[in-house]
């Protein structure tokens, strides 16, 4: 069999995506893709100043950029619905942005401040918003993917109209608990979006190397789940995949994976060299499919001029410096904190131990 | 010869059952592997099956009989040629062979063990109880627990392996299906780091889940969920997140089951922040804690043991009976030496503290209930009394709950010990399987004995 009826045959979690279409149909109003492009412009803004602030010793262990995969969350978040949950890994920043997370609470985090979201005792991998529905932000690979799960079954279990996605990597694929959480999604029909952030690394391996047999997409087939591919620098494409797979969940159907092709311009974490891949591979990538030059490009054919851009510019930019000053100037928690939030106390007099 | 059929033991721990049904009468012809009965034991109705080819002589003990011991003969069977009249007939009522016991004999869940308000000596606030009150299993205590709560709280559910339609591995979570249904009872696949994880989300989505292990052994599959996502959350998103739920499930030694399902796990979980363990004795403690551990906004970490399900206690008629997590109890007043210890391990020390009264020496027993928040006021306050300490578990010697006790009276009441504080544990080896072997690994009452008699002989006055 040559090399290319191989590749015509199998469509391997490294081969290019099968791409779902951004027609004209699902064209969203030029001001919604305005408002894509402002929020992907802060993550992007955002992830650079924490790249910049992490090699200045502000920030401090791990720190996962999310630059380059911008498109997925925004596409994602631009077609949920109030009450929607969202749960990711680490590769978190992007997420919280896009949920409507506070920029400065966000970066303060990062800098380990008291005004950060978790009053410093996160950090970069540990961030929640109830409030505004992001329920983390966590640390082991996989293990946000049962507990993504378990939110979809406390909407079902109250009767909430809403869906909770799960974000993962190509790398937590291989964990077993994602296929325990895949079993009980698809046996129970809970309302769950799997979306699968393939950004063709896990950490320095790639994915052709841990991953075997089909598309990421498919690895639900086992359970009756359906899948798709999808071109996860396309933020539109990612949007309609994001809008059938809702409307699936939603309407009862039980769970719906989404593998999203997409790529990070940073390494793993800052600490990072990433040899494993050319420098000619990342910059074909930042050329050929950068997600916001991309949606620059579709703004500019719907005639959003340049002045109306350049503001945009200038509004993310001011955002993420006003964020930087605020991670810088929040100060340190207090060492009391260090004893605070292990338990929650008891509101319940009946169940307090009498001394 | 005419072969006994005997009543058989349908699980490491059974001691008795009831015999259901015969499904052959008096003459019947039955072959190797026909279904001749059905009995039920404390946890499941199972059926019988004929081991020989042969015809059944006489049934000995009648369909609907309660409390057939095990290996007591129930029927005799006929080989080819032979006849009723060459059946030699067992004394009736007698068991054919002594019941075997592999685990110490203070596990007889009998009228012998005394009912809890009457050895309380000094009595705390929730056993403060003088209405009435009726003698219940531990099992059926925690099954209770979890109806009254589950009636209180619609958010309240439960889920695990065989806890719906088989009604719990163990029997705990009998007719709680039938009352509630299936969507706030619910059966898993065998998967449990996946639904410990879902029940952690659930959590975080302000439902309260109740999990149940169907051993604590297993939740080692999960044991990441528990403590990296159940016990931390709440620290790490500087409290936002709180994760209302209990982990719950037999824990420690069963009988004859080896090393990976004999394990006590109390230090494990009592060792990380953010999580409450609470380890119950008695079917009153069982049924207020559990009440308890449900209503509490934390992660609570609820050790069973399988040994004691089919105990009795006396147990308040009161839906609202709350024990709360953090309080010891002292369930007997003693001056020479203070025995701490919990679960299974406070009937051995109530026994020990028996045999130290006919040797003259007065011993206090604290059965702990909780080990974290452990109760180390009440330990201190009898140890400043008796000045001598006993410890007592199941698990390993080696940073076990035990370590730390002696290591917090060190601290808080040093001056007051007169002798050197001992520990009571399981050895420091993997459960064996053989019966005399594994008696050797579990501390028994005569090592608390030993121990007590220790601490106090060469340190009298």
């Amino acid at each position: 069999m040559t090399a290319k009826a191989e590749t015509k045959r199998k469509r391997g979690p490294g081969r290019p995506p099968k791409t779902v279409g951004s027609g004209v149909n699902d064209m969203p109003p030029t001001e919604d893709l305005v408002a894509m492009y402002k929020d992907m412009l802060l993550i992007r803004r955002f992830e650079e100043k924490a790249g910049q602030l992490y090699g200045m010793g502000q920030i401090g262990g791990f720190c996962h950029l999310y630059i380059g995969q911008e498109a997925v969350v925004i596409g994602l978040q631009s077609a949920s619905k109030l009450g929607d949950t969202v749960v990711t890994s680490y590769r978190d920043h992007g997420h919280m942005l896009a949920c409507g997370m506070d920029a400065d609470g966000v970066m303060a985090e990062l800098t380990g401040r008291e005004g950060g979201y978790s009053r410093g005792k996160g950090g970069s991998m540990h961030m929640f918003s109830r409030e505004k529905n992001f329920f983390g932000g966590h640390g082991i690979v996989g293990a946000q993917v049962p507990i993504g799960v378990g939110l979809a079954f406390s909407h079902k279990y109250k009767n909430e109209p809403n869906v909770c996605m799960t974000y993962l990597g190509d790398g937590a694929v291989n964990q077993g608990q994602v296929y325990e959480s895949f079993n009980m999604a698809a046996l129970w029909s809970l309302p769950v979006v799997f979306v699968i952030e393939n950004n063709q690394y896990g950490m320095g391996t790639k994915v052709t190397r841990a991953a075997a047999g089909r598309a990421l997409a498919d690895r639900g087939m086992a359970y009756g789940i359906p899948g798709k591919q999808v071109d996860g620098m396309d933020v539109l494409a990612v949007r309609t995949a994001a809008l059938e797979a809702l409307a699936h969940c939603r309407d009862g159907n039980g769970p719906y994976i989404l593998e999203m092709k997409t790529y990070r311009y940073r390494g793993h974490s800052m600490s990072d060299p990433a040899k494993y891949r050319t420098r000619e591979e990342v910059d074909a990538m930042r050329k050929q499919h950068d997600p916001i030059d991309q949606i620059r490009d579709l703004l500019k054919n719907q005639h959003v001029d340049d002045a109306r851009l350049k503001e945009i510019d200038s509004a993310v930019k001011a955002t993420v410096t006003k964020a930087t000053e605020f991670a810088q100037t929040s100060p340190e928690p207090d060492p009391s904190e260090l004893f605070t939030d292990i338990l929650l106390p008891l509101t319940d007099n009946k169940l307090v131990a009498k001394v | 010869m005419a072969i006994e059929i005997k009543m058989p033991a349908l699980s490491p721990t059974m001691e008795e059952g009831t015999l259901a049904k015969w499904l052959v009468v008096d003459g019947d012809d039955v072959r190797s592997g026909d279904v001749i009965a059905e009995i039920e034991t404390d946890k499941a109705t199972m059926e019988v099956e004929a081991i020989e080819d042969g015809k059944i002589g006489q049934i000995l003990v009648p369909a609907g009989t309660q409390h057939v011991k095990v290996n007591a003969v129930i029927a005799m069977l006929l080989e080819d040629g032979e006849s009723a009249s060459d059946m030699k007939l067992p004394t009736p009522d007698a068991p054919a062979e002594p019941v075997a016991a592999p685990v110490a004999d203070d596990t007889n869940p009998s009228a012998e063990t005394a009912p809890m308000a009457e050895t309380v000596a000094t009595p705390t606030a929730e056993t403060e109880w003088s209405g009435s009150s009726t003698s219940l299993t531990v099992r059926e205590s925690l099954r209770d627990a979890m109806a009254e709560e589950m009636r209180r709280d619609e958010n309240v559910f439960i889920m695990g392996e065989e806890v719906a339609e088989y009604q719990g591995a163990y029997k705990v979570t009998q007719g709680l299906l039938d009352e509630f249904g299936s969507k706030r009872v619910i059966d898993t696949p065998i998967t449990e780091q996946g639904f410990a994880g879902l029940g952690v989300g659930a959590a975080f989505g302000e439902l309260r889940p109740i999990v149940e292990f169907m051993t604590f052994n297993f939740a080692m599959q999960a044991i990441d969920q528990i403590i990296n996502s159940a016990a931390k959350t709440l620290y790490m998103s500087g409290g936002q997140m709180g994760c209302p739920i209990v982990f719950r499930g037999p824990n420690g030694a069963a009988s004859r089951v080896a090393a990976q399902h004999s394990q006590c796990f109390a230090s494990w979980y009592a060792h990380c922040p953010g999580l409450k363990v609470v380890a119950p004795y008695s079917a009153a403690d069982a049924k207020g804690l559990l009440k308890a551990a449900i209503r509490d906004p934390n992660p609570v970490i609820f050790l069973e043991h399988e040994v004691l399900y089919g105990q009795s206690f006396d147990v308040p008629d009161d839906d609202d009976w709350i024990v709360p997590i953090g309080k010891a109890n002292i369930l007997r007043s003693g001056s020479d030496v203070t025995i701490v210890a919990f679960s299974i391990m406070v009937g051995r020390a109530l026994e020990a503290a028996d045999r130290l009264a006919e040797q003259g020496i007065s011993a206090e027993v604290i059965d702990l209930r909780s080990i974290r928040p452990l109760d180390s006021a009440t330990i201190v306050e009898s140890v400043k009394k008796t000045s001598r300490l006993v410890t007592c578990e199941e698990g390993f010697p080696f940073a076990g709950i035990g370590a730390e006790i002696a290591m917090q009276v060190m601290e808080q009441a040093f001056d007051w010990l007169d002798a050197p504080i001992t520990r009571v544990t399981g050895k420091d080896v993997p459960m064996p399987y053989a019966a005399n072997l594994e008696a050797l690994a579990l501390p028994q009452i005569d090592d608390i004995v030993n121990a007590a008699r220790t601490t106090c002989d060469g340190f009298k006055g």
